[in-house]
């Protein structure tokens, strides 16, 4: 691939209001595309893999998906308190509550342990218990996430 | 020694107390508020839970999910720092009910000493000499209210029971001011402490502030840490301190300090203490203990060699003073300057980014603070950002090594009083020593 070409590329993409734009050439292809945060157009350049049956592009992602952010799976039930964390009422009875489960808002998610007092955590939205964070008997800081609620 | 603790307080105190049990091999704790993640003490600690939001009450005052968090990490102790919730008695009485060791005094001690009417009693017993005074709570009988000021003569300060600190008085000039300052008294304090106990005590007019430190083990060993001035103040805020004080006899710092050890002995104190004084016409005042360590106790470490924060861990875990009073000498002279966020004119805050940090450094000079080039000053604690000390063979040395530290140390992004110190370090009248408590105000034009 040329570099005066995908110079060009770059040149056409800012001069215009086109948001992507990809060209294939035999077995190169390069996508540019205008990030709508980031003024400055990225450039994904893919080379052609070394078995030549297909050609692999392989696109280098520029968002940083942090592994402990599940906001975008639904609302994120927090820790309110520091303390120990307890998915049933007691050592020998079933959890409050298991994945997949349908939730109301007041249904009893977990116990936090504090001073000696257990503490029912409620679930303040409705929704698709999707994720549990946290395993029984860790300790949780607050602020700390510990359940993931699908709403929709 | 104990294996593992937890930093209940933030800012460049729970960094002094992390650097001190990092050097005993005490495992730390940071206990930190949601605003307070990027606090350098929370990087350096070997564990850290977040306790709460970011106002103190939530978080830093917030006595469960302080001790939570010393269950959840299997701690064993908890050092309290100054302020927050250190000479909290009900606080101290839950960690030892939970069975953490609480590095400080017994909770009984603390709450002697948090009222200050039942302090001054138990002081006066032991022959610990006090501002004349009401000795005891203002009734209201006028009358009766009326001659107890004019036995004391005016002018007099009411102050409240429950305050302490700088807070909760007011001065009476004159006999026709009397009763309404002691109503208006009464009142702010029932709303700021919930306690409308007021007593009475003679105004000194031009009194230096002098306290003297002082350690006891739990085996009966109580000594003495020389003395600190403290007189350069705001609106009974301490803005520069001292030690040894300027002018004061060994004579003298031994009369006072036996006087003090015999207190302590009196009472049972365990754990680093001050006793705070007025010096005037060379007579001591007591005006009250504070159960805690201070924040200027670094100037006593640098002219006794002595590890305050050190001592108090140690005192927790129950070994007996290393020191005996002979060993106790004063070298040199030591100030410190606190640093604080704020304007050095309007005093208001200044919380923000530090676009540059550069601390000073060299020969005599500490820095002791928890700020770093990047840093965010929070704007919902205390504006105090960090303590710069010298120390020099005279009192004059550490004044020029304070000058130079004070031309080379760069705080830049947020305001902060350096300037108002730059300025006071050339202050004739302080440079000469032994200016009293009002000199600052009169200074700047307050009041």
């Amino acid at each position: 691939m040329d570099i005066r070409k995908v110079k060009k590329l770059i040149e056409l993409l800012e001069e215009s209001g086109i948001a992507e734009i990809e060209i294939h050439e035999g077995e190169e292809s390069v996508r540019i595309s205008r990030d709508g945060s980031n003024p400055a157009p990225q450039t994904m350049i893919s080379v052609p893999s070394v078995d030549s049956s297909s050609s692999v592009q392989t696109q280098l992602s520029n968002t940083e998906s942090s592994s402990d952010d599940y906001s975008d799976e639904g609302e994120v039930v927090t820790a309110p308190m520091v303390g120990i964390f307890y998915t049933s009422p007691a050592p020998d009875q079933p959890p409050f509550v298991s994945k997949g489960q349908n939730i109301k808002t007041g249904d009893v998610l977990c116990i936090i342990e504090a001073m000696k007092i257990m503490n029912q955590i409620e679930a303040d939205v409705d929704g698709k218990l999707v994720r549990i964070l946290v395993e029984n008997g860790d300790p949780v800081e607050y602020g700390q996430p510990l359940f993931v609620i699908d709403p929709s | 020694m104990l294996k593992k603790i937890v930093i209940a307080n933030r800012g460049e105190i729970a960094l002094r107390i992390l650097r001190a049990c990092k050097e005993l091999g005490i495992k730390t704790v940071a206990t930190y508020s949601v605003a307070d993640r990027e606090q350098k003490h929370v990087y350096l600690a070997d564990e850290s839970v977040c306790i709460g939001p970011s106002t103190s009450a939530e978080s830093y005052l917030n006595i469960p999910a302080v001790i939570s968090a010393a269950e959840v990490t299997d701690a064993v102790g908890i050092h309290p720092g100054y302020g927050f919730l250190s000479e909290n008695a009900d606080f101290a009485e839950r960690v030892e009910q939970s069975g953490f060791t609480f590095i400080g005094p017994k909770a009984e001690t603390i709450r002697m000493m948090g009222d200050k009417v039942s302090a001054i009693r138990a002081m006066k017993k032991v022959g610990i000499p006090c501002v004349p005074g009401s000795d005891g709570p203002l009734g209201e009988n006028p009358k009766k209210l009326m001659k107890t000021a004019k036995e004391i003569g005016y002018p007099v300060i009411i102050k409240a029971a429950g305050g302490g600190g700088g807070r909760g008085m007011r001065v009476v000039r004159s006999e026709a001011a009397l009763l309404k300052s002691i109503s208006l008294t009464r009142a702010e304090a029932s709303s700021a402490f919930g306690n409308d106990v007021v007593y009475m005590e003679k105004f000194l007019e031009h009194p230096r502030h002098i306290e003297i430190q002082i350690l006891a083990d739990e085996h009966r060993n109580v000594i003495y840490l020389a003395e600190r001035d403290c007189s350069m103040q705001r609106r009974h805020q301490k803005v520069i301190e001292e030690a040894p004080a300027p002018g004061l006899t060994e004579k003298t710092r031994k009369k006072i300090g036996e006087l003090c050890v015999k207190a302590c002995k009196s009472i049972s104190y365990r754990g680093a203490g001050t006793f705070e004084f007025l010096y005037e016409n060379e007579e001591f005042y007591f005006i009250e203990m504070n159960t805690r360590v201070q924040v200027e106790h670094p100037v006593t470490e640098m002219i006794t060699g002595v590890d305050i924060v050190s001592e108090q861990l140690k005192i927790a875990s129950g070994e007996p003073l290393r020191y005996k009073q002979a060993d106790i000498k004063v070298t040199g002279h030591a100030i410190e300057c606190r640093i604080n966020a704020e304007d050095p004119e309007t005093f208001l805050p200044s919380p923000g980014t530090i676009l540059h940090y550069h601390p000073p450094g060299g020969f005599g000079i500490r820095v002791d603070t928890h700020v770093y080039q990047g840093y965010k000053v929070p704007p919902y604690y205390d504006s105090m950002i960090g303590k710069l000390i010298v120390h020099g063979e005279t009192r004059e040395h550490a004044l020029s090594r304070l000058s130079m530290a004070l031309s080379e140390i760069v705080i830049d992004g947020i305001k902060t009083n350096i300037p108002l110190h730059q300025n006071l370090v050339q202050d004739t009248a302080f440079a000469a020593g032994g200016t009293d408590i009002h000199y600052l105000e009169n200074k700047l034009g307050i009041k």
